[in-house]
């Protein structure tokens, strides 16, 4: 008893302690860098200033310069249609592969589970040396497939050309994001029992109908999570769309809103206007996560 | 349950269903399961194979030749121990930190509790794409850039939220009666930690040690920025330089699947062991059990 009495008492500062640590590091590498960057996105800030001169304040300048610019709301477009065709096609494949994995034999299942975790395993940049040796012009083994099939591939440049470019970008990302998904989604499917099936489809329901009406409500929590953050993750593709650019394409023609900052950043020395972008890029994506992190607060409080 | 019940009506449907299905089930397998094949099959042959009109499809007659070569090159070591290094740093910084936070929002209800739980939640949503300027920025002027120290700092930051947010979970599921009843029975506060809540959370503090190795060991974007000397370069960058020559001049592609297996090969084995957490770390909430 008087143990916890002691406790008690002692409570009101100890766990302000035990954050310390914690606190001090987000405040130095993430709070601090967001501070200076929400000032100089307000601040000319380019090579003069790089050199010592110092910034001087333009307000909402870059924004503005920002939101005139053509070429930044072509960025936006292209981000924002990769990001809603690759979060679509993943969810769809996601959902058909967790689907199959239920509906095959043991032996089977396992097979695709282990593939599906080992393609998930691989590191980023490890998967993109291998999907840039797939698809390599001279040698890539893709283009010996199609040519093999007949089709005019032989030596095809995959990268050159932006529209392929990003067919590539597609492919890869939705190869990386797939196993995730299916995962999620079949652990969801845990929750749907085969009885409640099986009676929907002795009353002649097709599996169409068992599929919308008993199988996505059941799941739809899983859905909504798992979709909310493909489109968070998609939005913000960064690794993939560099080292495509790397292996052999024009940036400016294939740029995302992250290749974008990198550029204007470290490629052209103009933090004020990168600032800027960046603080679109985080609001955007601060304002995607509240749903998510709201689910995620509702099982903090249970 | 469940699966039992729809092998039990697969069995009563008709056969050749159950048999496209499995046909189906094993080509989508082999088409996730390709990239990882050609990559370890492409590492054991030589340059001449690969260079041949028609694709090699199985290694035999391979050799370790490309590994030894890319082990021997000189520019492997030092990206590895660079690597291991930012790791070792990242994973005991992250487990103490997040270890501490963790007992402070499970164990103890107190003001800006509730603040701290949606702020780190905001903060391991935040795209390293929308600070990685700032934070250069911030290294460049403490003379931290192209350094271990530097890169650590930025990694911890990034992944401790979601390790607190994991370790949450399992010092939750640690009741603190137990504890009690230790120090009831005469162990300090001190002894009855170590002896009885360390051991039942060891498999959250692996679990999320892994996942800090494996965050910063993968990890692309920042040390792009931060790391821009060729001398301090971790594994990611060091692979990227191979598909930069890509670009300009036929490069020897057994080498680089020689060098991405080897930087592939401890993140598979790790995260066989973890992915069953992460998995419900993220959506934890939307599925039960």
């Amino acid at each position: 008893m008087s143990v916890v009495a002691v406790r008690k008492r002692k409570i009101v500062f100890t766990p302000y302690f035990l954050l310390i640590p914690a606190v001090a590091i987000l405040a130095l590498a993430m709070g601090y860098p967001l501070v200076w960057q929400l000032v100089t996105s307000t601040e000319k800030f380019g090579l003069a200033q790089q050199f010592g001169q110092p910034p001087v304040f333009v307000g909402l300048g870059n924004y503005i310069a920002l939101a005139s610019d053509p070429y930044m709301w072509t960025v936006i477009g292209r981000s924002l249609l990769f990001c809603f065709a690759a979060a679509a096609l993943t969810m769809v494949i996601g959902v058909l592969v967790a689907l199959l994995m239920r509906a095959v034999n043991r032996v089977v299942r396992v097979i695709l589970q282990i593939s599906m975790l080992l393609a998930w395993a691989m590191p980023v940049v490890a998967a993109m040396t291998v999907w840039n040796w797939l698809f390599d012009w001279r040698r890539g083994v893709v283009n010996w497939v199609l040519s093999a099939l007949g089709l005019p591939f032989q030596n095809h440049n995959w990268l050159q050309d932006p529209l392929s470019f990003y067919l590539v970008a597609l492919i890869i990302v939705v190869w990386m994001s797939v196993p995730f998904v299916a995962f999620s989604i079949f652990a969801g499917l845990t929750q749907v029992s085969g009885e409640v099936l099986e009676a929907a489809q002795m009353d002649g329901a097709t599996p169409r109908q068992r599929f919308f009406h008993i199988i996505v409500p059941i799941i739809r929590p899983v859905l909504s999570i798992v979709l909310l953050l493909q489109v968070i993750w998609d939005l913000r593709v960064f690794t993939q769309i560099r080292l495509l650019q790397d292996a052999g394409s024009i940036a400016s023609e294939t740029n995302l809103l992250g290749t974008y900052i990198y550029q204007l950043g470290t490629g052209s020395g103009d933090f004020g206007t990168a600032s800027a972008v960046s603080i679109f890029v985080l609001l955007l994506t601060i304002a995607i996560s509240a749903f998510y992190v709201r689910s995620l607060l509702k099982e903090d409080e249970s | 349950m469940s699966g039992l019940d729809t092998r039990a009506a697969s069995r009563r449907a008709t056969r050749p269903a159950t048999v496209i299905l499995a046909i189906i089930g094993i080509a989508v397998a082999l088409v996730w399961i390709f990239p990882v094949y050609w990559m370890v099959n492409s590492a054991f042959l030589p340059n001449v194979v690969l260079q041949s009109q028609t694709p090699t499809f199985v290694p035999l007659g391979g050799s370790f030749t490309n590994f030894a070569t890319v082990i021997g090159g000189g520019t492997f070591l030092p990206a590895l121990g660079m690597s291991l290094a930012i790791a070792v740093i990242v994973v005991a910084c992250c487990l103490l930190f997040a270890f501490l936070a963790a007992l402070a929002i499970s164990r103890f209800r107190f003001r800006g509790r509730k603040g701290f739980v949606l702020a780190i939640l905001f903060i391991q949503m935040l795209p390293a794409e929308g600070l990685f300027i700032a934070q250069y920025k911030l290294m460049a002027s403490v003379n931290l850039l192209n350094t271990v120290l530097g890169v650590s700092i930025i990694y911890i930051a990034a992944v401790v939220p979601f390790t607190i947010w994991m370790l949450r979970g399992f010092v939750a599921g640690i009741p603190a009666e137990l504890e009690e009843a230790a120090m009831v029975d005469g162990l300090s506060r001190t002894q009855a930690f170590l002896r009885i809540t360390f051991p039942l959370l060891a498999p959250g503090l692996v679990a999320s040690g892994v996942y800090a190795f494996l965050q910063s060991w993968n990890e692309f974007t920042v040390a792009l920025v931060v790391l821009q000397d060729n001398s301090a370069e971790t594994l990611p960058l060091w692979l990227r330089g191979f598909i930069q020559a890509s670009q300009s001049h036929a490069i020897d592609w057994g080498q680089v699947m020689a060098a991405s297996t080897l930087v592939a090969l401890p993140v598979i084995i790790f995260f066989l062991f973890v992915q069953g957490r992460m998995t419900s770390g993220l959506v934890s909430g939307a599925v039960k059990g």
